[in-house]
């Protein structure tokens, strides 16, 4: 099943393309990792995908609905969550999940048990009553994570989630990513680690505003002769020409 | 390069220092002139806000409804109701004809003054010397009920003028202070000084410490400190286009001022544009004093509004009296520096009166601005904290 | 006389010990790295070495001057990258250069040479507003301004974060060039795959230095078995290895998951009998050279 599939799409800004026709598809309970260089049109593009801007050209389907006539659909059956956390520092952990529960629309009834199953998951017992802003970054980051997914979205944005966080605590965050895309949540990350792509079930790599190549990180890896996902990224992105956010 | 262009070899022989200061301030001309609408709120600002307290919000009473209880109706009365309705402030709109009537006039809500007189006015007036008239207005709202009552008394006691000037007979006058000094009672009169102790204050401290902690928010503060200009430098260069901006800003209001809303300089404009000098000096200093102690633009903002903006409009008597205030807003009111300059400029643009008048207030301001400038320069950081 | 020179440094915020008695040189001329995640205590320290914080105890020296004391020798001398980018995004790229170049008593054109091959790159939008600019340019614009006077130390607060791996590698072969000038680099990064650029490295979590030294040093002295596995299920195999009482540690790594064994008479052959049996496929095992990701995760558990 399609969980994105987007034909043509375009933006452009003024003169300036943006977004230069892409089309791509990603599937139900996929983990799809969307590389590019900074200023590659990646913001952009996710922008439009989650209904927050509207294409210049090209359609696209989020969810089943359309991201130019039924954007408020697609942003109530999407999670997000980007570098800078969105969580309320001076509320406990559990005020926040039961925050965003109650944003996200979450049945009342079930919101007690969300709580407690998600901080199991997160194995955030202990901290039940601890304000966001005790926690260390990368706790911050899982918690951001779990909130993205409390309202079980078909799929969840991921914009660099993992940026400064301790290796270890990067590893238990992408734990959480595996468990979440198992239970058939679609996951569409960007990240700069290039050793998290080898992670993703397939990669594109955005390259001024076209979509180069896209792929298993296997295949690339294969059909650019590199040894990992760091090399076939540079080969790729160093043609970059432009320079633009 | 194109900063220094032409003049970039002059540039390069003078001291470090300077080309440091005058290129920082360059810079600081950029980020105003680049925020249009910043720029824009601050060059119209004062103009907004002249025309707003000049013409809408006026305690200025024009057209108000009069009630008259006369049980007298002698010639007296009568020539005193005929002046109150011979002018714009006035219309007379019931005659009553029981004294109970007065409370139902005021509940239906038309009328703004009633005036009662005496039994056998114009006798007493003759024989005894002394005849009762009685004013009401509403005191809810006590400035407006305080203006009404200045107007009426005022025309009463120029009647009361004209029948003993004809009689000749020696008589007194209690002299109202406040119409003496602008008898045709415009509201622009007294808010003009009060503006000007506003905009020159906001402008200059809200606008200074705000700027320093942008510079503290971006990041950049960090980079200039770990540089060669001197940190006093980066303080000083801050200041200066507001100090530009501001000399601007008095030279709006006070054209304005002089020529649409007719409002003279009566007294010494040398004397004037010497005490507004101070007064920014003082507001740039509180800026850097409050951008001493802060780091973030909104608590600059909050700070700025909360401890100087807000004062200053409720305390500093340019909007309310602030003689029949308690105590203890009294003693905050002679804490503030608007005070004494919104005073001096009064006495100095609208009363006329000479140097001697303002020395208090002079040599007050004098003080303020060395303190605060002494503790903002003591308070300064030249680390991050 | 080194270039810096920090003797056990403490600071604390409150209840936050930010840098625990951290002690370390910098030879004239070497690029050392910091090396360690977000709240590690890298800006503090960084905030020290630049005379922006003062220490609560200990001493440093930055080009032979003292941290307090000579606060505004170091001043005139270091360059400064903070954290965040930290220009006027209102002004343009020549602008600002042009603005920090004399601040710092220079102009442009003195010191060229040494920005040149940066400010090429961003030559082509010099009349653009720094706001306009994508994160990877930003940062090349913020080191051209560090280093528009040719400071003889050069502090660079994680210049990489938040930068595509193609800017970053740019970046980190600019700093092999000014190495070559003569200038000496203190840089901060939460990349451990940057480590191997720098001459030594200390990695750093909460406020400790777990080891200093040159990266080959580190990843020499790393004493476990380490071992790579694939499968064609990764994620079971994630968790199976977890279960596994001889296996001590199993990481993501990539295309591979890494495993510490805790005993000798465990062999290659055992793990993939015992992961035949968990009916993985295509199961590939070999033994590896720890990396320094793999020394830092050792060293925090």
């Amino acid at each position: 099943m399609k969980v994105i599939s987007v034909n043509n799409l375009t933006k452009t800004f003024g003169t300036f393309t943006a977004v230069d026709n892409i089309s791509f598809e990603v599937t139900k309970g996929e983990i799809f990792g969307f590389l590019g260089a900074n200023g590659a049109g990646k913001t952009t593009a996710i922008r439009m995908l989650c209904g927050l801007s509207k294409p210049t050209s090209g359609t696209g389907m989020v969810a089943g609905f359309n991201i130019e006539t039924e954007s408020e659909k697609v942003k109530a059956s999407i999670g997000y969550m980007s570098q800078k956390f969105s969580l309320y520092e001076d509320l406990k952990v559990w005020e926040n999940i039961r925050l965003y529960a109650g944003i996200y629309g979450v049945p009342e009834k079930n919101i007690s048990a969300k709580i407690d199953q998600h901080l199991q998951t997160l194995g955030f017992e202990k901290e039940r009553e601890t304000l966001v802003k005790a926690l260390p970054l990368g706790w911050k980051q899982k918690l951001s994570f779990s909130i993205a997914i409390v309202h079980d979205p078909k799929i969840v944005f991921l914009d660099e989630p993992t940026g400064g966080v301790d290796p270890v605590t990067r590893r238990q965050f992408w734990e959480l990513i595996y468990q979440a895309a198992n239970r058939g949540i679609t996951i569409f990350v960007t990240t700069h680690y290039m050793d998290e792509a080898e992670y993703c079930d397939r990669v594109s790599i955005m390259v001024d505003g076209k979509i180069e190549a896209l792929d298993s990180p296997k295949n690339l890896k294969n059909k650019y002769s590199s040894k990992n996902m760091d090399e076939v990224f540079q080969r790729l992105a160093r043609k970059a020409s432009r320079d633009a956010d | 390069m194109k900063f220094f262009s032409a003049s970039q070899e002059k540039l390069r022989e003078m001291p470090i220092d300077m080309r440091q200061f005058l290129i920082f301030i360059k810079k600081e001309f950029y980020h105003i002139t680049r925020d249009k609408w910043t720029m824009a709120v601050l060059l119209l600002l004062p103009i907004l806000m002249l025309l707003l307290f000049g013409y809408a919000i006026t305690t200025e009473v024009k057209n108000t409804r009069l009630a008259v209880y006369d049980p007298s109706h002698d010639k007296a009365t009568e020539a005193i109701i005929n002046k109150l309705q011979a002018n714009d402030y006035f219309i007379l709109s019931q005659i009553l004809t029981e004294p109970n009537e007065i409370e139902k006039v005021f509940q239906e809500g038309d009328i703004g003054l009633v005036i009662v007189f005496g039994e056998r006015f114009y006798e007493n007036i003759m024989h005894t010397g002394e005849a009762q008239i009685q004013l009401i207005t509403d005191g809810t709202d006590p400035n407006t009920a305080t203006t009404l009552t200045n107007y009426a008394m005022n025309i009463i006691s120029s009647y009361r003028l004209e029948i003993l000037t004809t009689n000749n007979i020696p008589f007194q006058i209690v002299p109202n202070i406040k119409l003496l000094y602008n008898p045709q009672m415009k509201g622009a009169f007294n808010f003009v000084p009060g503006v000007m102790g506003m905009i020159l204050m906001l402008i200059c401290a809200m606008m200074t410490s705000i700027s320093i902690a942008r510079e503290k928010e971006m990041g950049t503060m960090e980079i200039l400190l770990v540089s060669p200009m001197k940190p006093i430098f980066i303080i000083l260069s801050k200041a200066v286009p507001y100090f530009v901006i501001s000399i601007v800003n008095l030279t709006t209001i006070l054209l304005i001022s002089v020529f649409i809303m007719g409002v003279p300089i009566a007294g010494s404009f040398f004397w004037l544009i010497t005490l507004s000098l101070i007064y920014i000096f003082l507001s740039l200093a509180l800026g850097l004093l409050i951008s001493a102690i802060v780091d973030s633009q909104l608590i600059a903002l909050l700070i700025s509004g909360m401890a100087l903006m807000i004062p200053i409009i409720f305390l500093s008597g340019m909007m309310f009296p602030v003689e029949n205030m308690p105590i203890g807003l009294r003693i905050i009111s002679e804490i503030l520096p608007a005070k004494w300059y919104i005073v001096a400029v009064k006495n100095l643009m609208i009363k006329g009166l000479g140097f001697s008048s303002i020395i208090n207030e002079l040599l007050m301001l004098s003080g303020m601005t060395i303190f605060f400038l002494a503790i903002s320069l003591k308070k300064f950081k030249i680390r991050l904290e | 006389m080194k270039a810096i020179s920090v003797n056990n440094i403490y600071r604390n915020y409150g209840d936050v010990e930010a840098l625990i008695d951290i002690s370390f040189e910098v030879e004239q001329g070497e690029i050392f790295g910091i090396i360690g995640p977000d709240g590690a205590g890298k800006t503090t320290l960084f905030r020290i070495l630049t005379t922006l914080l003062l220490a609560d105890k200990g001493s440093a020296t930055v080009d032979g001057c003292d941290v307090i004391k000579d606060f505004k020798l170091i001043r005139n001398r270091v360059g400064y990258m903070p954290g965040r980018f930290s220009l006027y995004l209102d002004l343009t790229v020549e602008e600002n250069l042009n603005f920090f170049a004399t601040v710092f008593n220079t102009t442009i054109e003195e010191n060229y040479y040494l920005i040149e091959d940066i400010y090429k790159q961003l030559e082509p939008f010099k009349d653009r507003r720094a706001s306009a600019l994508s994160g990877g340019m930003k940062q090349k614009l913020a080191l051209c301004c560090s280093l528009i006077h040719k400071p003889t130390v050069l502090f660079l607060d994680e210049p990489t974060t938040g930068v595509d791996p193609v800017s970053r590698k740019e970046l980190w072969e600019m700093l092999k060039k000014l190495k070559q000038q003569g200038i000496s680099i203190l840089v901060s990064t939460p990349y451990m795959d940057e480590a191997e650029m720098c001459d030594r490295i200390a990695l750093i979590q909460n406020g400790n230095f777990l080891k200093i030294d040159t990266p080959k040093n580190i990843v020499n002295q790393f004493d476990n078995i380490l071992w790579a596995l694939s499968s064609n299920r990764m994620y079971d195999l994630l968790n199976d290895l977890r279960n596994h009482p001889k296996i001590k540690s199993c990481y993501a790594f990539g295309d591979s998951h890494h495993i510490t064994i805790s005993t000798d008479n465990f062999l290659l052959n055992d793990l993939n009998i015992f992961l035949n049996e968990k009916g993985h496929k295509d199961i590939e095992i070999s033994p590896i050279k720890a990396s320094i990701e793999d020394c830092f995760m050792q060293l925090t558990n």
